[in-house]
């Protein structure tokens, strides 16, 4: 569904992204995992549009989409759950997800399916009028998440879904993506919790220093060695 | 000491003129509070709409508050356009090379205003603007009234806009979070060039009704500059409200000094206020902190 060829990213002269290759197939997670600064982010970023690859190309569904824009990329179906959530602090949560369903692929159907989100999410449902920044991390999260589903993406990417939140609201976020997949949504997931993120994954690529050093499916990696070594501590 | 109502006739004056003067810094401020750029041709612009309002009135008779509807839909295409042909590409460099843009855009203005137009004052002449209503011991024009009550309908329209429009809803989250509005899929740049496109529109309808008010020559552009960033400081930077507020307590304050002073004293009064609220409230009157 997603496959990324060969990707360049940099910042200047500092290099983010070396030759990234991935393939995502329809109604799977697959898994990003590496250490802090390995990459991860800019490698979602780049695939959203936000930044511009230097070389390599991204198709999605058979079409190129590299170096479109961003608001272009989510009309195409890929949607984002962006790192630090990234919701609209001054506008209320029916706003924020009013937002989300602004493209144009989304606009017909919004009504019903802000009805879908709010059936997903009952707690958004019950704070619809406060205003998005005086909620909670984990509230704020599943608000990301049905913004993101507003806009109707056949593909999700979450960026550090579980960042910054409690115990059980990170249990909850990785049920609500297991969630998602088991409906048919294709989930590209980025995490530094890697046990989790194995473990939910039917596919992972480890990520370091902007190069993809490992692939494999979630329970290959989960034994592999190294990765226990590296990631996992053991 | 002058007399209590003609006191209070100067403090009604100055109200009026001071909510044109809000709808006009409230251009300013929407345009700062969401694209984050400072229009320092804001002034010049208005000084271009009140020359239009005379042009039309001059060539078809046309009363300045019908002018407001041809001049505001010129000044959007033109505020549209301004940034997103020439403002869009600066928005990631830096603040100075933005300041030089739009200092160079408020130069061409002034001058190509002084070719065309030269030096002399021009006005409009409409025969409700020498009327009055009264009310008690206080005489209120017509044209100041209407000029008032045209920049209150035009705000509460854009608060308006703000507040229930899905479009004015994204300008808002654009506002909120950069990063946020990307992520979901807002065309980022079309919006910031509709918020230049109505904080023009502002200017257009505040220049209309001020040249009922005032005279206008090419000078009075960067004048109105810097009155407009009094007015948006001191009302707080990015907040609606606080521009109109800002625009009375200005238009006050001017009107005021004229009476106990000198007419020439008005803007002391002004950047005294100004000086006031930095020391005691950086953040300007309704302005959130940072």
């Amino acid at each position: 569904m997603l496959s990324v060829h060969n990707l360049d990213l940099y910042y200047g002269d500092a290099q983010a992204l070396d030759g990234v290759s991935l393939e995502v197939p329809k109604g799977e997670i697959v898994a990003i995992v590496g250490a802090n600064g390995a990459g991860k982010s800019s490698l979602i970023r780049t695939i959203a549009g936000i930044e511009r690859p230097r070389s390599g190309t991204i198709a999605f569904n058979g079409t190129p989409i590299t170096g479109l824009e961003s608001h272009v990329i989510c009309n195409r179906g890929i949607g984002q759950v962006a790192e630090g959530r990234q919701v609209f602090p001054s506008l209320t949560v029916l706003e924020n997800l009013e937002m989300g369903a602004m493209i144009p692929r989304a606009r017909g159907d919004a009504k019903r399916r802000l009805d879908e989100v709010l059936a997903l999410f009952p707690r958004l449902k019950e704070r619809q009028d406060q205003l998005a920044g005086t909620m909670s991390g984990g509230e704020q999260q599943m608000l990301a998440i049905g913004r993101c589903l507003m806009g109707a993406p056949e593909l999700i990417m979450f960026d550090e879904p579980s960042l910054g939140l409690a115990p059980l609201v990170v249990q909850e976020v990785l049920r609500t993506i297991h969630v998602l997949n088991e409906r048919g949504m294709t989930i590209l997931l980025v995490e530094q919790n890697v046990a989790v993120s194995l473990k939910i994954s039917q596919r992972a690529y480890v990520l370091e220093n902007g190069r993809i050093v490992m692939s494999g499916t979630g329970a290959e990696l989960l034994h592999n060695d190294r990765v226990r070594q590296a990631y996992l501590g053991l | 000491m002058p007399a209590l109502d003609l006191v209070a006739n100067v403090v009604v004056s100055g109200i009026l003129t001071g909510l044109v003067y809000g709808l006009m810094a409230l251009g300013l401020s929407v345009i700062f509070g969401v694209v984050r750029v400072v229009n320092f041709a804001h002034g010049e612009m208005m000084t271009l709409a009140m020359y239009a309002a005379t042009v039309l009135f001059a060539a078809f008779k046309l009363d300045p508050f019908l002018a407001m509807l041809p001049v505001a839909a010129a000044f959007f295409v033109f505020g549209y356009a301004l940034q997103a042909g020439f403002i869009n590409p600066f928005i990631t460099r830096p603040e100075h090379s933005q300041f030089m843009l739009l200092v160079a855009v408020a130069i061409i203005l002034v001058n190509a205003m002084l070719m065309i137009f030269g030096p002399d004052a021009r006005n409009v002449q409409v025969d409700y603007q020498l009327d009055s209503y009264e009310l008690g011991p206080i005489l209120i024009d017509k044209g100041r009234l209407f000029a008032a009550a045209a920049a209150v309908i035009a705000a509460s329209g854009l608060f308006a806009f703000f507040r229930y429009t899905l479009t004015g809803k994204a300008i808002r989250a654009c506002a909120d979070n950069y990063l946020g509005a990307r992520v979901v899929g807002l065309h980022v740049k079309h919006l910031y060039a509709l918020t230049f496109g109505l904080g023009a529109v502002c200017v257009a309808i505040a220049g209309c009704a001020m040249v009922l008010l005032v005279d206008v020559t090419p000078p009075l552009g960067p004048a109105y500059t810097l009155l407009a960033f009094v007015i948006v400081i001191v009302g707080g930077l990015g907040s609606m409200g606080g521009a109109l507020l800002g625009g009375v307590l200005i238009g006050v304050s001017e009107a005021l000094a004229g009476l106990f002073i000198a007419p020439s004293a008005k803007s002391m009064f002004s950047f005294g206020l100004l000086i006031l609220v930095l020391l005691l409230r950086p953040q300007g009157l309704l302005g959130r902190r940072a």
